[in-house]
């Protein structure tokens, strides 16, 4: 029953093993700590990188153009923001050379709130990243999906942006990753045993015990019905994807049936789910804690509306993060800056109930 | 020989001796062992004069200045050779401001001035695609570079004219922003300093890989400013990691308008790598033989011992900045290739008509390519989602 940062750390060792993937690098990503949230941890080719995310981001272009497949970290996407000009030159180094060069190199970064992270580890990134042609961009709700995402961009041909959502990272999974211990309290521990670093003595010579990894890979542009339901659809992904599906779950009991979709990539996004749902259903609801203005659901809403506005039933809606300059610390600030569970159910109740 | 040697006064009154020792950081050591020695350099002996420097000689610099036949170190043979390359990037250049001028073009911008720099460093590349050959991250002044690794000056006038036939970019991209995969020279973009932070990932991977493949990145003394500079330095020189790189500043002295030394307060961009321990090196860019055995001495360290060299070589901006500009010929500035046909005129290695003839030789050249550009198709409209994946046609959503 792997968490999500073991998965992480599973498909980048199944990765180095059997995909050619060379380099595993950024800040902190290397011994000894393997990440700021132990996604590398015991990865063999994971190094330490100076603290320069200019750096990060043109050594990964560059061992791309030189055909070494790398995962390159930003260690929070709060800090990727003064290497936007080059995430835009990793998009376009294809479409400029009209094909002559591709960039095949994964871009990871954990987003989002919920771990108190205030105003700079809380940021989501999903509208700027969706605004910059040329990168597939993936975010997993949980370990399988977090596993079969990574591998996914481990083969493909193009910049690839992992999205990791931070408030999911030790959340454990209900589906199992193809050769992991069984999901049992047993296996929990089996898996912690062989791929965890202790956190006591000395580990200078520690190493990982891997399991029989397979491969198993979640098609990059394709979404996931985690609920079916007649009603109303709900699309997400990413931290509020769980959310939804609670939510899902106690509006049944009050008889208003949900389908939420796991959007899993954000671009190039699964709109034949999307589409095919909301013709069902005739109403929608978008939900991500990115801020709401220019908000990545936002083109969401404003493609339905130009390709199903007479199949809708009530208003398309948002459910999205404040509009403010950061998420602010202290308890109250973060709950009341992205959506939670009430106000994810009262939305979806909202739209289910307006009149058609 | 003399002559040229002593004519080397940097414009902020810096001065190198005919071939500068090794490396800046042991100028010094190596000045004083020739000194003492009367040691030969590459194979010729080093007279009393060609010892002094200017500003040591004044008087005996002016002296030689009038020595009237120039003797050259490299063979006569590669002296034309770079001749007619140094010509030809000069005169596909100034087709190229005819063309924005006659409006056949949005946007003009190159190299003009830097081909004494440019077309030695072209003829020393390793050339070839994959990490068993040197990876170059250029800027849009490196034309010269690419014509003398083989690239062929129709396809540059079809960048100018952005016709579907372009093939560096399909008609996407301003001139001078070449990109070929097979040569290994990754695109070049008009962002001015990100190739700094992009050739640290070839280096990377090169270093990895073995062999006697570099990475060679260079860029303008603006474009130093930018952090991706200092990123290239602090990469290219982590402890026991040091990268084969060839960090390469060509150093015009302008920033499209603005003057580097009301914004720059370092003596040289040179000195910025000694505190990384690395070699550096500070040449005259606008003569051709120093910075041909600047250049092949650079690449021999790096190809050996596997460490990064910072080189700046002080050149020409001869037509301004770009079209933004007006691209008009300057005057005030050294024009390397005068100098060069000056030297090859004295040395009765070519006569005056002979290099006229060159000159109008390629003149006509290119002006039939470009009549015969006009006529070639432009990208289809249809074609704008092309290749935002690889191997993508058409809107992918």
């Amino acid at each position: 029953m792997a968490n999500m940062v073991q998965a992480i750390r599973m498909a980048l060792h199944y990765g180095e093993a059997n995909l050619g993937l060379k380099d595993v690098f950024g800040e902190d990503v290397g011994p000894p700590l393997g990440g700021v949230f132990t996604a590398t941890q015991g990865v063999e080719c994971a190094w330490n990188s100076p603290l320069d995310e200019r750096g990060i981001i043109g050594a990964a272009m560059g061992l791309a153009f030189a055909g070494d497949r790398c995962v390159a970290e930003i260690q929070f996407c709060d800090y990727i923001y003064n290497t936007i000009d080059l995430l835009k030159l990793a998009g376009n180094q294809c479409w400029s050379s009209n094909g002559d060069w591709n960039l095949p190199m994964t871009l990871m970064t954990p987003v989002g709130s919920g771990i108190r992270g205030s105003i700079y580890h809380s940021h989501s990134f999903d509208s700027t990243a969706t605004h910059i042609p040329g990168w597939k961009i993936v975010m997993p709700s949980n370990p399988l999906d977090a596993y079969g995402l990574m591998l996914a961009c481990l083969k493909d041909a193009n910049p690839t942006m992992y999205l990791k959502p931070k408030a999911l990272l030790r959340v454990r999974g209900e589906e199992p990753i193809p050769g992991e211990p069984p999901l049992t309290r047993e296996g929990e521990k089996q898996l912690r045993d062989m791929i965890d670093k202790p956190v006591t003595g000395d580990q200078t010579n520690w190493k990982p015990r891997w399991p029989e990894l397979i491969d198993y890979t979640v098609e990059i542009g394709k979404g996931k019905i985690v609920r079916d339901g007649d009603h109303v659809t709900v699309v997400s992904y990413g931290r509020t994807l769980p959310l939804c599906a609670q939510a899902a779950d106690l509006l049944r009991e009050e008889g208003i049936s949900v389908e939420v979709i796991d959007l899993r990539t954000l671009w190039p996004y699964d709109w034949a789910m999307i589409s095919e749902s909301i013709r069902k259903t005739g109403r929608v609801v978008f939900v991500n804690e990115e801020t709401e203005v220019t908000n990545f659901g936002e083109h969401l809403i404003r493609r339905t509306t130009d390709e199903l506005f007479y199949e809708l039933e009530a208003r398309p809606k948002l459910i999205a993060g404040a509009f403010t300059p950061g998420v602010g610390l202290a308890d109250a600030l973060e709950m009341a800056s992205v959506p939670q569970l009430g106000s994810i159910a009262d939305g979806i109740r909202a739209t289910a109930e307006e009149r058609a | 020989m003399e002559d040229s040697a002593l004519k080397k006064t940097l414009r902020n009154g810096a001065t190198t001796t005919r071939r500068p020792p090794p490396f800046a950081v042991n100028a010094k050591k190596a000045a004083l062992k020739v000194r003492r020695k009367g040691m030969k350099l590459n194979g010729a002996p080093v007279s009393r004069t060609q010892r002094m420097t200017v500003q040591e000689q004044p008087e005996a610099a002016a002296k030689m200045s009038s020595v009237s036949k120039h003797k050259f170190r490299m063979d006569k043979e590669l002296l034309l050779k770079t001749y007619d390359l140094m010509v030809r990037a000069r005169l596909l250049e100034e087709r190229m401001i005819k063309m924005y001028k006659q409006s056949e073009g949005y946007f003009w911008l190159g190299g003009p001035g830097e081909e004494a720099f440019n077309v030695p460093l072209g003829l020393n590349v390793k050339k070839g695609q994959g990490l068993d050959y040197d990876f170059l991250h250029l800027h849009y002044r490196s034309n010269a570079i690419a014509l003398t690794m083989g690239l062929e000056p129709l396809d540059f006038i079809r960048q100018m004219k952005n016709t579907a036939s372009d093939p560096f970019s399909g008609g996407r991209n301003f001139c001078s922003h070449i990109s070929r995969r097979s040569l290994n020279i990754v695109p070049i973009t008009s962002t001015i300093e990100t190739q700094y932070s992009t050739a640290i990932g070839s280096g990377l991977a090169q270093k990895r890989h073995g062999g006697d493949s570099i990475t060679i990145v260079n860029g303008g003394d603006a474009g130093t400013a930018e952090g991706d500079f200092a990123s290239c330095l602090i990469w290219a020189t982590r402890p026991k990691k040091e990268l084969p790189m060839l960090i390469i500043v060509t150093n015009n002295k302008w920033g499209i308008s603005t003057a580097a030394d009301t914004q720059h307060g370092e003596r040289h961009v040179s000195d910025r790598g000694k505190a990384f321990g690395m070699k550096t090196m500070l040449i005259n860019g606008n003569d051709v033989e120093e910075s041909y055995f600047a250049i092949r001495e650079a690449m021999e360290y790096i190809r050996k011992e596997r460490k990064p060299v910072l080189l700046e070589a002080r050149v020409s901006r001869l037509y301004g900045h770009s079209s933004a500009t007006g691209a008009n010929f300057v005057t005030g500035e050294e024009d390397c290739l005068a100098t060069f046909e000056k030297q090859l005129e004295s040395s009765g290695f070519l006569t005056r008509a002979a290099m006229n003839e060159l000159r109008e030789k390629y003149n006509q050249e290119f002006m039939e390519m470009s009549k015969r550009v006009k006529e070639e198709p432009m990208p289809d409209p249809s074609t704008i989602y092309d290749h935002t994946f690889f191997g993508q046609k058409g809107k992918y959503w």
